[in-house]
Formats: C-alpha cells, sequence, structure tokens
C-alpha cells in the first residue's frame, strides 16, 4: 500500500505517536494501582455525572464515582484481556499453523477444514452463542476471542511456514534426522517472527474490539469490574444530559487500536522503505 | 465457471448444516437445561421435570436436534421461552427493521466509499492521498460505539436535530422513519465506508503497477482516465468482492449500533435474548445472522471468481 517515495520524517511522525499512545496505556495499564488519583469503587461526589472539578478531573460516572479513576483502571482489564486472549490465539494457532506446514497430509487437512469452519462464520454471533450458553464471565471471554482469533492466526502462520517449508535448509535439516519440534522451532520459527510479530499486534487490537463489544453490550466483564468497554455501557444513560462519561473510555478503546494498527502500518513502511534503498 | 459455482454452493450448504449442529450444540451445554432456566432457581424438581416432559426434553438430543432443524425450515421457529409467543412472529417484524437499516447503510455507503477510494488511487502519494489513507486507517479501527456516541452528543443533544433513540413502530411515517433511521445508518456508514475506501485504494493501486498501465500512461491517455477506465473495469471482480465482504461485517455493526439507538432490530433482539438466556430465540437469531453471512461470502468469492481473468482463462482452456 505504500510508495517508496514516501518521505521519511512523516512515517516517524506516526510511529513516534503511536509508541509514545501505547507505551503511556501500557504504563498506565501496569502501574495503575499505584498512581490512581481515587479508589474507582469510591463515591466522589453525591451527584451522577458531575462536570469535572479538582481532583475530580474528568467528572462523576452514572453513580458518582470518579471517572479518572475508572478508567485508567479498565485500562488494566482491557489490556490484560486483550493481550491474555491474543497470546492465547498466537500459541494455538502458531503452532498448529507451523505443524500443518510441516506435516501436511491429513493434519494440514484437518486443522484447516476446521479453522475454515471458524473464519466463515460472524465472530460476535459465536460470541453471543456462546455467552448464551456458558454466562458472561471473563474467562469465557477470554478463552473464546483466543479460539475465535486462532484460526486466522493459523491461516497467516500456516502460509509463512508452507514459504519455509519449501526451501533447501528444512529438506537438509530433515535428512539430517532433526526432529520435528526442533525443525519448528529452531529452523522455521526465527524466519516467521517478524510478520508473526506484526500479526499479533493487528489481533490484538481485533480482540479489544471483540471483548469491548461483548462489553458493551452486556455481555462481557460483568459488574463490578468494568473494562472500557463495560465503561461505555454503564454511562450511556448521562449522554442525553451531555455528559462524556461514555465518550471517554470508546476513545480510549479507539486510541490504543489505532495506535496498534497505525504501529504495524508504520513499520510496514518503513521496511518496503528498506528494500528500496538496498 | 458453473462447477466452481456448484462447488461452493455444496460448500457452503454444507457448512449451513454445520452452523445449524454448533448452534443447537451450543444451547445443549448450558448447565441444567432449558426447562430449569425457564422455571428460575427456586422451582422445584417436580415442576421442572414436567416442564421437560412438555418440552420433549426428556428425548435424545439427535431426535430434538431433527425435530428443531424440520422445524425451521418448514418455517415453525417454536416458542420464546420468556414471552411464549411463537418466536416466528417475533422475527418477523425486527428481521424487516433490520434489513431496511442494512439496505440504506448499503446505498449510502458503497458508492461513495468507492468514489473515495478511486480519489485516494489518483492522488496516490500527494498530501491529502496520505491524510486520507490515515482517517481512513484510523476510522477503520475505531469501534462503532464511539461514532455513534459523538454522533449522538453531536446532532441529538448539541444541534437537538435528531432524536437519540431510534423509535420506530409499525405505523411510522416517512419522515419519521428517516430520522429514526439517520444516526444508526450514518454510523454504520461511516465504518463501512472507511474499510471499502481503504480496500479500494489498495486494489487500485496494486492495479496501477502493472505493466498495462505503464503502456496507457506512455500512450498519453490522461491519469484521470487511467484510473477510472483502465483501471477500473479490471477492479470490478476484486471491488465487488470487498462490497460483499462488507455488507456481510454490518452483521456484527448493527448489534452494537441497534443496542445504542435502542432500534428495534433484529440484533437488539438477540441481544436482548442472550440476556434473559431464551434459547430458541437466541438459536432462531444465530441462525439467520449466520446463514447471511455465510450467504454473503459465497457471493463475494463467486464474484471473485466470475471477474477474475485467470477463470475465464481456465475456461477458455477447455473450450479450446
Amino acid at each position: 500500500m505504500s510508495t517508496v517515495a514516501a518521505s521519511r520524517p512523516e512515517i516517524n511522525v506516526t510511529l513516534w505517536i503511536s509508541t509514545t499512545l501505547l507505551i503511556l496505556c501500557g504504563f498506565v495499564a501496569f502501574f495503575g494501582p499505584w498512581i490512581l488519583p481515587q479508589d474507582p469503587t469510591d463515591f466522589v461526589t453525591d451527584q451522577p455525572f458531575a462536570k469535572a472539578q479538582a481532583g475530580v478531573w474528568l467528572g462523576s460516572d452514572y453513580l458518582g464515582r470518579d471517572i479518572l479513576s475508572r478508567l485508567m483502571n479498565g485500562a488494566r482489564i482491557t489490556l490484560a484481556m486483550a493481550f491474555a486472549a491474543t497470546f492465547l490465539a498466537h500459541l494455538i494457532g502458531d503452532s498448529l499453523g507451523l505443524l500443518a506446514a510441516i506435516k501436511g497430509g491429513w493434519v494440514d487437512a484437518f486443522i484447516s477444514r476446521v479453522a475454515d469452519v471458524i473464519l466463515s462464520l460472524p465472530k460476535i454471533i459465536v460470541g453471543l452463542v456462546v455467552v448464551a450458553a456458558l454466562g458472561p464471565s471473563v474467562p469465557v471471554i477470554v478463552i473464546l476471542a483466543a479460539v475465535v482469533y486462532a484460526a486466522g492466526v493459523f491461516r497467516i502462520a500456516r502460509a509463512l511456514g508452507n514459504d519455509i517449508v519449501a526451501m533447501d535448509f528444512i529438506k537438509v535439516a530433515k535428512s539430517r534426522g532433526e526432529g520435528t519440534g526442533w525443525v519448528l522451532f529452531g529452523e522455521i520459527l526465527p524466519h516467521v517472527v517478524r510478520p508473526l510479530a506484526a500479526d499479533f499486534a493487528i489481533r490484538m487490537s481485533f480482540a479489544m474490539l471483540f471483548m469491548s463489544s461483548l462489553s458493551f453490550l452486556g455481555l462481557g466483564v460483568q459488574p463490578p469490574l468494568a473494562d472500557w468497554g463495560g465503561l461505555v455501557r454503564e454511562n450511556l444513560g448521562g449522554l442525553s444530559a451531555g455528559s462524556l462519561a461514555a465518550v471517554y473510555p470508546a476513545l480510549a478503546i479507539a486510541v490504543t487500536s489505532i495506535a496498534l494498527n497505525l504501529l504495524v502500518d508504520a513499520l510496514g513502511e518503513q521496511k518496503v522503505d528498506q528494500k528500496g534503498t538496498r | 465457471m458453473i462447477a466452481f459455482v456448484i462447488k461452493r454452493l455444496l460448500q457452503t450448504a454444507a457448512l449451513l448444516l454445520v452452523v445449524s449442529v454448533l448452534v443447537f450444540l451450543g444451547c445443549e451445554i448450558l448447565p441444567g437445561d432449558v426447562a430449569q432456566v425457564s422455571l428460575g432457581q427456586y422451582a422445584t424438581p417436580d415442576n421442572v421435570q414436567a416442564l421437560r416432559i412438555e418440552l420433549g426434553l426428556d428425548r435424545p438430543a439427535y431426535e430434538r436436534y431433527f425435530d428443531w432443524l424440520f422445524g425451521i425450515l418448514q418455517g415453525d421457529w417454536g416458542r420464546s421461552i420468556t414471552t411464549k409467543t411463537p418466536v416466528a412472529r417475533m422475527l418477523s417484524e425486527r428481521l424487516s427493521n433490520t434489513a431496511l437499516l442494512a439496505a440504506v447503510t448499503t446505498v449510502v455507503a458503497v458508492p461513495l466509499a468507492l468514489i473515495l477510494g478511486l480519489l485516494m488511487a489518483v492522488g496516490a502519494g500527494r498530501a491529502w492521498d496520505r491524510v486520507a489513507s490515515v482517517v481512513t486507517l484510523g476510522l477503520s479501527a475505531t469501534p462503532e460505539f464511539l461514532i455513534a456516541t459523538l454522533g449522538v452528543l453531536l446532532f441529538a443533544v448539541q444541534l437537538r436535530w435528531l432524536p437519540a433513540v431510534a423509535y420506530l413502530s409499525p405505523g411510522s411515517d416517512l419522515a419519521q422513519t428517516a430520522r429514526a433511521l439517520f444516526l444508526p445508518a450514518a454510523t454504520l456508514s461511516i465504518v463501512v465506508m472507511a474499510q471499502i475506501a481503504r480496500m479500494t485504494r489498495a486494489i487500485i493501486g496494486n492495479l496501477l503497477t502493472q505493466p498495462f498501465i505503464e503502456m496507457a500512461t506512455l500512450k498519453g491517455v490522461p491519469p484521470r482516465r487511467v484510473v477510472g477506465v483502465h483501471a477500473l473495469i479490471n477492479a470490478v471482480g476484486p471491488l465487488a468482492n470487498v462490497v460483499a465482504l462488507n455488507i456481510a461485517y454490518l452483521v456484527s455493526g448493527v448489534l452494537v449500533v441497534e443496542t445504542i439507538f435502542a432500534y428495534p432490530g433484529l440484533a437488539r433482539l438477540m441481544v436482548d435474548s442472550v440476556q434473559a438466556r431464551d434459547l430458541p430465540v437466541v438459536q432462531a437469531c444465530a441462525i439467520i445472522f449466520c446463514a447471511t453471512y455465510v450467504l454473503l461470502i459465497f457471493l463475494a468469492d463467486v464474484l471473485a471468481h466470475i471477474y477474475d481473468p485467470r477463470s475465464n482463462l481456465e475456461a477458455a482452456d477447455r473450450k479450446g
């Protein structure tokens, strides 16, 4: 999508902005408990949707709790869940994808068919049916997201793996008697780490949007816990009174998701640039 | 060509069968069963057992699956647990509301998105193409609920032009319907537009690196004509594919949008039923959404195949 003619400074601007935003989000999520301005469950005012004031920098939510603190606490829940789901999705998808690439035959055919079925269904509808059956809870939602997104990861890992498996050094390794496990982790994995890492970032934004949507529908993280999607849902009622309480968490999701996408886009452009200059 | 369509049609039918099994099983793994959920946790075991027999839950699962499947095929979707009314009646009105929303979104978003994508491709590398690229990338990564809440704040709260909630009753006239539809359709259109425009830009941009485009340019064809005619004709197949995929995406978009605007569509019925654990309704909605999605993907595949020059070449080879 990018052109070689693209000028360098502009690329670095998007790269810097997205990296800074992501580091900021990660920092808040990680050190949240030590830097929260208020207890996210405390009532700071007795009036719902209060305007911003000293100490309550973004105003109060529908019960009179501090929005900024709930937002920062939500970052922890949202990002931890998104990371866990993506990590699991990659763990499943990468190992099965590379395995299918090495083994071929019925192993490949079987896993591919299962992945095809998952990929040809609307994810959110699958999510709703699972939540209807098992009830909404954090483990159910994270595992659900992991399985749903593992199918896409599998396809990419398998395609990347197939490209490498066709190369001579794999034939050499196999004829040298190296086991499947060693060929997988020692020979193939180092060659596919970069594209898979890029996929991880994009996939994490998908998983975050997916789980936030479930929470927003009231079918994800349940109160008193609240991720960003849940915060949007809680405070939707204040919108007609002009309260921004529902907009901040929605904005947080959008910013994180856009930053992840821009980061991968910018890194991709630099890779093309390097190819062009070489 | 026909062989391909038949093959994909059979695959799609098989997939729909798998979907029906999965949806049925999904509601079978429920801890307790429909009778238990229906009567609540304070029901006596005798009552639960009586309802189980009444609902036929004492029969083996595969028998109930086939009953359910043949029922659906004949238009009998069962009865809702909470309202006791036939599911088919609950679905019909909701379904037309959602179809209306999806149709309006498609009619608005698709032409605008294609034009935007083309303009970006014509001006590839220029400042405004770069700005538009970042904006569309951003929008396609933005959750619907941000766009929807900002829309409500601007048009319903600040300007007071439109209602924040999409009241839509069977008797409402055209003006009322249009007002109710505006914000939900606009929200969906923005997200869909961003994605189609991005992909259009990518497809056309890719075609522009081909030798025949260079040939046309060297011949002295003006750039606008190169993109608008030479490249566009070759992009019809991939673009049709992208459009069908994005209409399929609307399936998940409507869930969030119908919830925000309290739009009385199928998606909201499904969300409410999941919360109430009204499984017959959840099953019916899941089947409708999955079938729509699967059929649109099938359509996208066939469209891409028809316009793919390589598949035509195969057909020509076989004839000759």
